[in-house]
């Protein structure tokens, strides 16, 4: 089932082979991500080109997730010529582990949506019922026809509320083994109550049941519930995509000289692994064999490769950009340098752990608050010498209406709407709080490597050198796939380059190859020769230096250059009032120029990850809220210490299970935007908490003096939840905000 | 008044249909791909079912809800 030939195929990528799973029939299934797939003709495209293949008996495609699953005959076909086959029809797939996707989630939102329909068809019968006894109330209906109809309301509602109300009382119930209060105890109470005393109120054949309150209240619930569950399962599925992006294979050189992938792991200590040129490391270890350049900016920040000979230690999860290398594996998966970082990723979390969501802080103060009044209203009606049913059906009466119905929706429809426009901008929203803790945030701590930056080295002296000497330069720069050299080669493509012969790339020195007019040499400055560096050392970046035939040396300067609306954003985030610092892992002269040209006074060079976390505790201990933005698996564990964190799209997928937000592109704009929405965002919710209170505030003393009767109660509960879902959409009106600007 | 003894079992019956038609409805998985299923209405030729070559999906408690 292995696949070799598609891992040499590009060996950046994860094996297909290693994710293909056994179907029913002897088949095999495999998931795969296509990112790029966006229309119907898109959807056809793929699932033709895969119905042409040989063996394959299935392949959907779903166009919500951006997934495909394909089923097949595994003696007939390879799971790499399923990707190679998506390639030829234009699309760039990748393997998709499914045990990532989280079943239990898909299964919760199906239940959440059954109990949903249930609530929904008992909400509408018991209504028309109810409708029927309302209007029997004050016209002629006898009490045999009112019985008759209460009877069919407790047909229809006590089983809906049984099974509907699940999802509530068992959240309700978890809450309270754990002694806390959260929104959903007040609802399961008031449900329960309801719905028993209108049984009770049945049997004894009174004026009043409460049947079609505590079924719609549970149908208003639960689409609030769904909504709120929904964004968030959008935002994971999008998350989840970009996790398959990683290198989760390693290529094992056997005793017998054959080589074999496996996934990392199975990785173990003593194992021989092959090291392509452009592939990730994957373990800890000593290289044995080969010279080459590591980029490591994924574990130190560090933009520049470090050069590896036999014996260097190399870290998982830096990538080898030059030549192939064989290593040995020193340390177990767990505890890899990776590992550590992970460990350092926990602790951090433990002190965000104490963060409680507005609702359940509202539901705090606001459920004892409804109890308490609940409680006095009955003993009031029984004081005032009223039939214990009577006060007791004032007591209920208050409870429904203080149900924070408009209040659970209150949170979850302003979420569902700001995350559904900041989807549209390419930001996902991971956590649920994410925004409110946002909404918060008062500090922003930037790294620099890959998020202010672009985390590329750009040529910045061109303009200086000669174009015969840029023309050699290219031609050699041409043949390496260095960063530098690319970068090199990248600053003008359109050149015509000198024909070079005998070419020789030295690994973790530079190029030498022969021109017409003798041997020219591209590299660092030992290998140029450089004499007279000392004073030609001043610039920050990485340098390169050509060394012409004649044996002069020319600098060509470098230096990872900036998103391309950095400074703006930086404004843009002080004139909202927030303190921006640097804080990054990179050394000190390069942190100091893209300060300069930020304009950032608060910075700091080569902070390794245990100081970005004190640094980040130190502001949390003057009271500040850190919004950190970082890319690095350096910065994962500053970005789970931080209050709030955001991560691009690119960046190392520990970072972005740690971050809360991930945006895509290579501008910082959604930046901006995430923390605009984040603000009014809680600007939305703080109102709707104020329109639930002061709906509470009218509907409260008329429920506490007896005059609600199950229509008032209906009526006033529906329109405080419509209105509060109707101020939540306000949010999504973004073109009247962005005229504004 | 009698004329209610036909008029309510009726209109819940009508009621439950359209329950057991949504039932029926999510969990033959019409709603796992709305987007998708939007656009495939503009094809001529091929099936318009959803998904249902995934194993994990309809467990055991599936069955409970027909009731």
């Amino acid at each position: 089932m292995n696949d070799t030939a598609a891992t040499t195929l590009d060996p950046a990528r994860p094996d297909p082979g290693l994710f293909v799973r056994e179907a029913p029939g002897g088949h095999a299934r495999l998931d795969l991500v296509v990112q790029d797939m966006h229309c119907a003709g898109c959807l056809r495209k793929v699932e033709r080109g895969l119905h042409e293949l040989p063996g394959v008996e299935y392949a959907r495609a779903n166009l919500s997730t951006k997934r495909v699953a394909v089923r097949w005959d595994p003696e007939k076909l390879k799971a790499g010529a399923i990707v190679a086959r998506l390639a030829e029809v234009g699309f760039a797939a990748v393997p998709f582990d499914s045990r990532l996707a989280s079943a239990l989630d898909d299964n919760e939102m199906k239940s959440l949506l059954r109990a949903m329909g249930v609530a929904g068809f008992a909400a509408a019968n018991v209504m028309l019922v109810s409708v029927s006894v309302w209007s029997g109330l004050v016209t002629d209906m006898d009490e045999t026809t009112r019985a008759f109809f209460h009877w069919v309301s407790a047909l229809i509602a006590l089983p809906a509320v049984a099974y509907a109300g699940q999802p509530f009382f068992r959240s309700a119930l978890k809450a309270l083994k754990s002694r806390t209060m959260n929104m959903d105890v007040p609802i399961a109470l008031a449900v329960i109550l309801a719905t028993a005393m209108s049984l009770v109120q049945t049997i004894v054949n009174a004026r009043h049941v409460y049947f079609d309150a505590s079924v719609t209240l549970l149908f208003f619930l639960l689409i609030g519930r769904y909504l709120d569950m929904q964004a968030r399962a959008r935002a994971c599925s999008a998350a989840q995509n970009l996790l398959g992006l990683r290198a989760t294979a390693a290529t094992v050189i056997g005793p017998d000289g054959m080589q074999r992938s496996v996934a990392v792991e199975n990785v173990e200590p003593g194992m021989r692994l092959a090291i392509a040129a452009g592939a990730r490391i994957p373990a800890d270890g000593e290289i044995l064999t080969g010279i080459s350049d590591v980029d490591t900016s994924l574990v130190t920040g560090e933009s520049l490769p470090e050069p590896v000979k036999p014996g260097s230690a190399v870290y998982a999860g830096t990538l080898n950009i030059g030549a192939p290398l064989t290593m040995r594996v020193t340390k177990r998966d767990d505890d890899s340098l990776l590992a550590e970082i992970v460990r350092l990723m926990e602790s951090a979390e433990q002190g965000r752990a104490r963060y409680v969501r507005i609702a359940d802080r509202a539901a705090r103060f606001y459920s004892p608050a409804v109890h308490v009044m609940a409680f006095s209203t009955m003993i009031l009606w029984f004081w005032l010498g009223a039939h214990w049913e009577t006060a007791l059906t004032h007591a209920i009466a208050v409870l429904i209406i203080t149900c924070p119905c408009a209040l659970g929706l209150a949170v979850p429809v302003v979420q569902v709407v700001a995350t559904g426009r900041l989807i549209g901008q390419g930001v996902f929203v991971k956590s649920a709080d994410a925004l409110e803790r946002l909404a918060q945030a008062d500090t922003i701590v930037f790294d620099k490597t890959g998020t202010l930056t672009l985390g590329r080295p750009q040529l910045v002296n061109g303009a200086e050198i000669a174009p015969g000497d840029f023309a050699h330069a290219v031609a050699l720069a041409r043949l390496s796939r260095h960063p530098l050299a690319r970068a090199l080669a990248e600053a003008d493509t359109a050149i015509a380059t000198p024909k070079a012969t005998d070419a020789a790339e030295v690994p973790g020195m530079g190029l030498e190859a022969r021109f017409e007019s003798g041997t020219v040499r591209l590299g660092n400055a030992d290998f140029a020769g450089v004499r007279d560096r000392a004073d030609k050392t001043q610039h920050a970046g990485p340098e390169l230096w050509l060394r012409r035939a004649s044996g002069e040396t020319i600098c060509l300067r470098f230096a990872d250059t900036l998103r391309p609306d950095a400074r703006e954003t930086i404004e843009a985030l002080r004139q909202r009032g927030f303190a921006v610092e640097l804080l990054s892992g990179d050394r000190e002269p390069a942190v100091r120029a893209a300060a300069e040209a930020l304009g950032i006074a608060e910075w700091r060079a080569a902070a390794r990850p245990a100081e970005k976390i004190a640094r980040l505790e130190e502001l949390a201990r003057e009271g500040r809220k850190v919004l950190m933005v970082g890319d690095g698996l350096n910065d994962a564990p500053a970005l789970r210490a931080a209050h709030v964190s955001i991560s691009p799209a690119d960046a190392a997928d520990v970072s972005q299970t740690a971050a809360d937000f991930i945006f895509q592109g290579a501008r910082l704009a959604p930046l901006v935007e995430t923390v605009d929405v984040a603000m009014k965002s809680r600007r939305l919710v703080f109102q709707n908490f104020g329109l639930a209170l002061a709906y509470n505030a009218v509907a409260v003393p008329l429920a506490v003096a007896g005059f609600v009767t199950p229509l008032i109660a209906a009526i006033a509960m529906s329109s405080s939840s419509i209105t509060v879902i109707a101020n939540a959409m306000r949010l999504s009106r973004r073109n009247a905000a962005a005229a504004n600007r | 008044m009698n004329i209610l003894v036909f008029l309510i079992p009726a209109a819940l019956l009508l009621g439950l249909l359209g329950l057991g038609a949504f039932l029926w409805s999510l969990k033959s998985g019409q709603y796992d791909d709305l987007e998708g299923a939007a656009e495939r209405i503009l094809f001529d030729d091929e099936d318009d079912r959803p998904d249902e070559g995934r194993p994990d999906d309809g467990g055991p408690d599936d069955d409970r809800t027909a009731s």
